[in-house]
């Protein structure tokens, strides 16, 4: 593998014009990730999830080449039709289409940034990939005081052309002071096989609110991995919500810094899934001030030979008095073969915080069943019913009413 | 390279041949010191093929390095691992040779004088004939055919037992400090309960003699054979002293059908000084097994000694409707570290386990919950509960928990529940308003707090526990 990555890598160099600089980074992004290799079960985060192994078996061989020359024609039906909303398109990891056409010009700054951070202790190694392989990376700042009018949806396509590939995707916000932004993100893939690696950043500055809803609901083959690092001011909210169900494998990783007081958190999700799909959701709240706040609520309903998992940690520095954490994660298993995998952990160093944890797994509760039955439902129809109520509960703690009433149709739950 | 084996070979003659008096191996770990543990205890030839086997996969293991509290390095080749009890000369004469702060909790504690000097081994007068009440509980139990003695004596007497269960829940290859006891354990405890006897009394390390010097490799195995029942008690509420810095026990229980098991630990050695000093490392391995049906092992453990603590009692539910508990109460103070838990593996039908455990952690200490909830394929309609409490005092300490849950089967439920809190402001006031001072205050709500785990010791252990809890948390307030 280690010819085939620097041989894709010296072929992405040069059919790209990136400045010495960003060509430097990459290189020693490249080493960082020669070094490290895909991560495996040996590793904490992957315990349940051995993205290596899964490559080796799903996909085999790996191509790390993408080109970005290649123009991709956008299909507008694909397009979400309810709601007007401002979109960026991007087509197997390259941006088509930017438009904020609801928006004031002025308010909102986009650039290309040529310098990507990554902390060198950080021992993800798909970061150093992404860092290495990805794009001119978009900055999108939102400037002081301006909110944005119509929700952002990124439509994340991946088409026919590309299969056995890697393709690595990075994508900027930075909210200034007071603003905020609503944004869905859309998986919509047509390709095979691909491992699809995805790298959001969010800096939210004071009193700024980000409200993220990731939609991936259409049946694909496609391995993937979706990470964003949201860092938070004085008083900012962020609000993400995950749907995950169509992807073969997902692992969807949030990482929220609370780093101002009175600043918040809030992550749900949503796992439903059937086959052999094995998903996972790792949430990693730092509360690293006073006052903050996080709640995750995370629900899966697992059939046939499935596979979920949920790591969420709760971290509270010992500066961090006066916190408020919360955590839930509940699995139904509809099938004997389904699986379900937790690890709700805390890690606290301040004695004056509110911090729990709960975790609970089994199968629908037959008293529930029956009740419905005795009430004239078949017990096919209770079954939904309850499987509906119990994933109802997470949509509802969307705090946008008409992004709520978009997703509820989307997702199919009412 | 020749010297150097030359130099070895000279340490060998004089470790093994001259010093009769104190009955020391060489310092070092190989193939020789297992022999001569051995052969000094007269073991069978397949015990020591058994020994050497774990020496042979002990090569190969490396030391565990995902825990939480981090310790120096530990030179394996730069310890005794035998060395006979000490003679009474080398011991202190008197108590007032001793620790005057030891000394000051055994009196908060109420321990008798007595009991004191026979903590320290101290040579007791005739009036305190210790020897005497051992006997008389040793008779009623062997009056109902119930062995319990060394396990040195019990591979003498009872080989075929020993032969049958040792290592068929902890087996040789399991992680390095198992199979480092495995290799070169030189004592420890042994209880058989014959089929369908309850065993009359408590099972005390207490009262067997010589329990305090089985050295730092203990080695417990405990067969409670169908439907009987036992209870036994590891370690008392005095502080512990010992010299051995490292220590690496392992403890086989094994359940058969309708048996039940109780274990309770309270475990006090030595935490280091104030400033994190010294202390023990206490790296336990402790497992159940549930072979049996509708069996039972319960654990119940009280740690608020050593420096680190490294355990999980862990429970095989094998067995069709076996049960698996596991009540802990976990204290940590001034630099101590612990990162303990439990392992409960469903593997039968129906079987069903509880995990309650309570975390404390005060002054500058670290404090880990870790555990493991799985229920495999085959365990159908199994069930878990888990609640893990942690408190804390003041913003120097740190309480986590990592608990690990893997469900594998449909038709059973894991609820597992988690909270972390101090002690709050309005309790405390609401304490002192009513004339207790600031400690008593804390003793009172802490132990309100633990009462849980409490109240599954035996009758005698708790009070002692519960005043121990009180003691453990001295000068962590204010």
């Amino acid at each position: 593998m280690e010819q085939k990555l620097k041989t894709d890598f010296d072929k992405f160099i040069s059919m790209s014009n990136f400045s010495n600089q960003e060509i430097k980074l990459k290189k020693e992004a490249l080493h960082n990730f020669l070094k490290n290799g895909f991560p495996g079960r040996k590793l904490e985060n992957w315990k349940f999830s051995d993205i290596n192994q899964i490559i080796q078996k799903n996909i085999g061989e790996l191509t790390f080449y993408n080109d970005y020359n290649i123009k991709n024609e956008i299909n507008d039906e694909i397009f979400i039709k309810e709601i007007e909303h401002n979109k960026i398109v991007i087509v197997n990891g390259k941006v088509e289409r930017l438009s904020f056409e609801y928006e004031e010009s002025d308010k909102i700054n986009l650039t290309t940034v040529d310098n990507f951070n990554q902390n060198p202790n950080d021992d993800n190694s798909l970061l150093s990939l992404n860092n290495s392989f990805s794009n001119k990376i978009n900055n999108i700042l939102v400037k002081k005081n301006y909110s944005f009018k119509k929700p952002l949806i990124i439509y994340q396509i991946t088409n026919e052309k590309v299969s056995n590939t890697n393709i690595n995707f990075q994508l900027k916000f930075e909210l200034e002071e007071n603003s905020s932004i609503k944004i869905i993100n859309l998986y919509y893939d047509n390709s095979e096989k691909n491992f699809i690696n995805n790298l959001f950043n969010f800096n939210l500055g004071k009193n700024a609110i980000l409200k993220n809803y990731k939609i991936d609901k259409r049946s694909n083959t496609n391995i993937k991995y979706d990470y964003s690092s949201i860092t938070q001011k004085e008083n900012s909210i962020s609000e993400t919500f995950i749907f995950s169900s169509g992807s073969d494998f997902k692992k969807n990783e949030v990482s929220c810094n609370l780093e101002g007081q009175y600043s918040s958190a809030f992550i749900n999700g949503i796992h439903l899934l059937s086959k052999n799909k094995h998903h996972e959701i790792r949430t990693n709240t730092n509360h690293l001030y006073e006052n903050t706040k996080s709640y995750q609520l995370i629900k899966s309903v697992i059939d046939d030979t499935s596979k979920s998992v949920y790591q969420g940690k709760i971290y509270v520095d010992s500066k961090a008095q006066k916190t408020d954490g919360y955590q839930l994660s509940k699995a139904v298993l509809l099938n004997e073969e389904a699986e379900f995998n937790a690890k709700p952990e805390l890690e606290i160093y301040a004695d004056d915080v509110k911090c729990s944890h709960g975790s609970a797994s089994g199968s629908l509760d037959e008293d529930s069943i029956f009740y419905l039955m005795s009430r004239g439902l078949d017990k096919k129809t209770a079954k939904e019913l309850l499987i509906n109520g119990f994933l109802l509960d997470v949509v509802e703690k969307i705090t946008d009413e008409e992004i709520k009433k978009l997703l509820k149709n989307m997702i199919g739950l009412n | 390279m020749r010297d150097k084996q030359i130099e070895d070979l000279k340490d060998y003659k004089y470790g093994f041949s001259t010093d009769i008096e104190s009955f020391k191996a060489p310092k070092g770990l190989n193939e020789e010191v297992i022999r001569f543990i051995s052969n000094i205890k007269k073991e069978p030839d397949w015990l020591l093929q058994w020994r050497l086997k774990a020496f042979e996969r002990l090569k190969v293991l490396k030391e565990p390095d995902w825990q939480k509290p981090k310790y120096p390095k530990i030179d394996y080749q730069d310890l005794y691992y035998y060395s006979a009890p000490k003679s009474f000369k080398e011991k202190p004469k008197n108590l007032e040779d001793l620790d005057p702060k030891l000394l000051e909790t055994y009196k908060k504690l109420g321990i008798p004088l007595q009991e004191q000097k026979r903590l320290n081994g101290i040579a007791v007068d005739a009036v305190f004939d210790s020897v005497s009440v051992a006997t008389t509980f040793k008779d009623t139990l062997t009056e109902k055919g119930i062995i319990f003695c060394s396990i040195s004596e019990a591979i003498q007497k009872h080989p075929d037992l020993v032969r049958k269960y040792l290592g068929s829940v902890i087996p040789i290859t399991d992680h390095f400090f198992a199979t480092l006891n495995s290799a070169v354990f030189t004592d420890g405890s042994f209880v058989y309960i014959p089929p369908n006897v309850k065993c009359p009394m408590e099972l005390s390390t207490y009262f067997r003699i010589n329990a305090s010097d089985t050295g730092q490799f203990e080695r417990t195995l405990i067969i409670a054979d169908k439907g009987s029942y036992v209870s036994y008690l590891e370690g008392c509420t005095a502080p512990m002293r010992d010299e051995n810095q490292l220590h690496a026990a392992n403890v086989e229980l094994i359940a058969l059908d309708d048996a039940e098991i109780k274990y309770s630990t309270v475990q006090n050695w030595y935490p280091g000084d104030k400033d994190g000093k010294g202390g023990i490392y206490n790296f336990v391995t402790k497992r159940g097994l549930c072979k049996g049906k509708n069996s039972k092992i319960s654990w119940t453990q009280v740690e608020t000694g050593s420096a680190i603590t490294w355990k999980y009692p862990s429970c095989i539910l094998k067995g069709d409707n076996s049960i698996g508990e596991f009540y802990s109460i976990a204290i940590t103070n001034n630099h101590q570290k612990a990162d303990t838990g439990t392992k409960m593996i469903h593997l039968g039908k129906n079987t069903k386990s509880k995990i309650i455990s309570k975390g404390i952690s005060a002054g500058k200490s670290d404090m880990t919950y870790r555990g493991l909830v799985d229920i495999s394929k085959n365990a159908s309609n199994s069930t878990n509960y888990t609640q893990c409490d942690s408190l804390l005092m003041g913003n120097k300490c740190g309480a986590h928990t990592v608990p690990y849950i893997k469900n594998k089967n449909s038709n059973s439920n894991i609820a597992h529940e988690a909270t972390t809190s101090k002690i709050s402001e309005d309790q405390l006031h609401y304490c002192q308003q009513r004339g207790l001072n600031q400690e008593e205050a804390v003793g009172l709500i802490v132990n309100g707090f633990c009462k849980e785990v409490l109240q599954q010791l035996p009758m005698e252990f708790a009070v002692e526990a519960q005043k121990l809890v009180g003691i453990s948390l001295e000068g962590s307030v204010g």
